[in-house]
């Protein structure tokens, strides 16, 4: 506990002399009695967990060659499994010779996420690229639109899978759940009391079940809603589900942000004569949905890792994909691999969008900046 | 503006009163939301009939025939479909309770470490938690049924403390026997923390009025000891721990936690706790530094500056979002289905799967999580009430 008592007040050396730099060290990591034997049971701890996950995973593992090559080691990683299953862990059972389809569509995803993090492109502009670039991503993925052929035959979706489809489920819900959030949030800050309990009970049931149950449902309830003979492709289904989920989380965290607008912005925009639709789109959500941005950040990371519950429903994403590889004969014994590059993916993708929403928080809120 | 509003002149009078506006828009979304009701009502009914079944929750009465490995009552696959979406309730708050408390522990723990000034183990806390964090939960879950299905078999079962087995078959620990001498021993330690309770608050007065402070935790302790024991002696019977045993091709005695449920209670534990850990520290951060200082002041050592002047401020920060991450847990417990362990919803699925009655099982199993969700979150509430600001 001694440790605790000044937090980030660690001595700075004045001048970084061979001296004080060790004398700080010294300070840091074996200051107090404590402190010293924290360091060390620290240093055990490394030791025991560092150098067999190193050795598995880079000095004793097998980068190419075949499994049976892998299997006669018996020591290490066997990183040939994914150099094998790479490009179907991406595109899944996608014909071979229309992998260039969501090749490109993965790419035009990149470029539209590389130009969205630039905070100087940020506008109405690239709001209308993203919508522009989501329908050409459907149309790259099914290659027709409405009927007509556009990048040559169809692609029923149960052929999509793998890395594409985790893609096309995260961006398709946000895109769609995201306005849905904004009519949510304000629904529930409407005076009128039938409006404001329909948006209440929306939120809440939906924020009150699991993430499955809500999928379950579309993919098991839903035909049972419609009438007979009137049926939406299962991929479509569950991204339905996934598009009322996020709306409903994302309308929580819009309504953060409307709540902490001070009452002076909507006083001073009724002052101005402007009815509701212009005093929100003017003035209240433009503050509002700026204030919110790192804690939406957040939650499209956990969005994004909820794409991995369509499994339930055999839908192939990424991981499903990559567990699916793990059920070829030549290629059989191999999960820790799968799981470790899955975890990794996932966590490259999170752990960078995590890092972008702490650097956005202390940049767009000046006042608290140190 | 004023162009704004001239060029819609065109509209009737009342649309430009605002309660007739409001009427207006509240009955059509009314009428929207009924018409669709009834419009997915007919067709639930049309589409049933053609598959031969009809609305309604009488199946719940029949034979389910659902082998569940784990139960806490009794239970055989001839029992009904009720009473196998009961079991499944049970392991789910089974889960949900013990990693609840589990997670709060090691989070606040975890919590508590991450602020360590000793930059090594700070470092080894933050990896910790930004790994399990940016991972999807599934994928760890999957994860850890793995690594619980690697463990030796049960004949080099690990031992890591006396009486504690890890093998493939799970884990093995050791239990006290249900009879008459362990009944009476909980009714003791009801009776000792009734007692502890009273003890601290008559402290606290005496505290309160004369300004002397009591020690009191060697009488708590001495209390939780001898209170049990001393029940225990009342009846007949002993108090026998039924410590597990290899015996044959298996282990006798104690109690089994099944692969899938330690795999589930390790994952979600981890998992959220990582979450808590983020929590407890920025609580404790928000608690301004003048605090400690002036704690020190008084002369307060680091523990109870923590516990009396710390915590109780932090709480106010932590207990909010803490409340969301118990709900997380409950609800991520569903997740269950992907490795296998009898919960809810993975028995409401198999009951589906036979009955075809989807929208009845559908329509329990979202009440019930709903339901759970509403009562932790009107618990935490009660409790957030008592530890929030209080301005007078």
């Amino acid at each position: 506990m001694a440790d605790l008592a000044a937090p980030m007040s660690a001595p700075r050396a004045a001048s970084a002399t061979w001296r004080s730099v060790a004398n700080g060290l010294r300070l840091r990591y074996f200051g107090t009695p404590l402190n010293a034997a924290i360091t060390l049971v620290c240093l055990y701890v490394l030791y025991k967990i560092l150098p067999p996950i190193l050795g598995w995973a880079m000095f004793d593992a097998h980068w190419t060659g075949t499994a049976a090559q892998c299997r006669e080691a018996r020591s290490g990683a066997c990183w040939a499994f994914i150099d094998e299953k790479f490009w179907f862990a991406v595109f899944g059972l996608y014909p071979y010779e229309l992998r260039w389809r969501p090749a490109t569509m993965l790419s035009l995803f990149t470029v539209m996420v590389g130009l969205s993090l630039f905070r100087r492109l940020w506008s109405k502009n690239l709001i209308y690229a993203w919508l522009a670039a989501s329908a050409l991503m459907f149309m790259l993925m099914d290659g027709t639109f409405f009927g007509i052929e556009i990048f040559g035959t169809q692609v029923p979706t149960r052929l999509w899978g793998g890395l594409t489809v985790t893609v096309f489920i995260a961006v398709f819900g946000l895109a769609t759940g995201y306005p849905l959030a904004i009519l949510l949030a304000l629904g529930r800050r409407s005076h009128m009391p039938v409006v404001k309990w329909f948006c209440v009970a929306v939120i809440e049931c939906v924020r009150g079940v699991p993430l499955v149950t809500i999928i379950f449902m579309a993919a098991i309830m839903l035909p049972l809603f419609l009438p007979s003979g009137m049926t939406i492709d299962r991929l479509f289904r569950i991204q339905f589900a996934y598009t009322i989920f996020s709306a409903a989380y994302l309308a929580e965290v819009v309504r953060g942000g409307l709540q902490g607008l001070g009452r002076g912005q909507y006083e001073a925009a009724e002052s101005l004569g402007l009815n509701y639709a212009q005093k929100m789109r003017l003035i209240v959500l433009p503050q509002a949905l700026k204030m919110t941005i790192p804690a939406q950040v957040n939650t499209f990371i956990g969005l994004f890792k909820d794409t991995t519950l369509v499994v339930i429903v055999g839908i192939f994403d990424f991981f499903t994909t990559l567990r699916a590889a793990l059920g070829d004969p030549n290629w059989m014994g191999f999960p820790n691999e799968a799981y470790v590059f899955a975890a990794l993916t996932y966590f490259i993708l999170c752990f960078g969008m995590s890092k972008y929403s702490q650097r956005l928080e202390r940049d767009l809120s000046p006042e608290t900046r140190r | 503006m004023q162009q704004a509003t001239s060029s819609t002149s065109s509209l009737p009078a009342w649309w430009y009163d605002r309660t007739a506006r409001a009427l207006a828009l509240q009955a059509t979304l009314l009428f929207v939301v009924v018409a669709a009701a009834i419009f997915f009502f007919s067709n639930v009914q049309t589409n049933m009939a053609a598959r031969g079944l009809t609305l309604g929750f009488g199946f719940l009465d029949r034979s389910a025939g659902i082998p569940i490995g784990e139960y806490l009552i009794p239970y055989t696959p001839s029992n009904s479909y009720a009473r196998a979406l009961l079991v499944g309730l049970l392991n789910t708050l089974r889960v949900a309770i013990i990693g609840c408390l589990l997670v709060t522990l090691l989070g606040v723990f975890l919590g508590i470490l991450r602020l360590s000034e000793n930059p090594l183990l700070s470092g080894l806390v933050g990896a910790y938690i930004e790994i399990v964090r940016n991972t999807p939960v599934v994928l760890q879950l999957v994860f850890w049924l793995v690594v619980f299905q690697q463990l030796p078999s049960v004949r080099e079962a690990l031992n890591p403390l006396p009486g504690v087995y890890l093998s493939q078959r799970g884990l093995k620990i050791p239990v006290l026997e249900w009879n008459d001498a362990a009944v009476f021993a909980l009714a003791g330690l009801a009776l000792a923390i009734a007692a502890i309770v009273w003890t601290t608050r008559r402290a606290r007065a005496h505290q309160m009025q004369t300004g002397e402070y009591r020690r009191v935790w060697p009488i708590c302790v001495g209390y939780l000891v001898m209170l049990p024991l001393a029940a225990a002696q009342l009846t007949g019977d002993r108090l026998i721990l039924s410590v597990p045993e290899l015996q044959g091709f298996n282990f006798a005695g104690g109690a089994e936690l099944s692969p899938e449920f330690a795999a589930l209670l390790t994952g979600l534990v981890i998992y959220t706790a990582a979450f808590v850990a983020e929590i407890v520290r920025s609580g404790i951060q928000s608690v301004g530094k003048g605090q400690w200082e002036a704690s020190r002041a008084l002369g307060l050592s680091n523990g109870r500056i923590m516990r009396l002047v710390i915590l109780p401020q932090a709480l106010r920060v932590i207990v909010p979002p803490l409340t969301s991450q118990y709900l997380n847990l409950t609800k991520n417990s569903s997740l269950a289905i992907v490795i296998g362990y009898q919960d809810l919803f993975s028995v409401s699925n198999t009951s589906i799967n036979q009955t075809g009655q989807a929208i009845e099982v559908i329509f329990i199993m979202m009440t019930v999580y709903l339901v759970l969700s509403l009562l932790t979150a009107a618990g935490m509430n009660i409790y957030n009430a008592r530890v929030a600001l209080k301005e007078r």
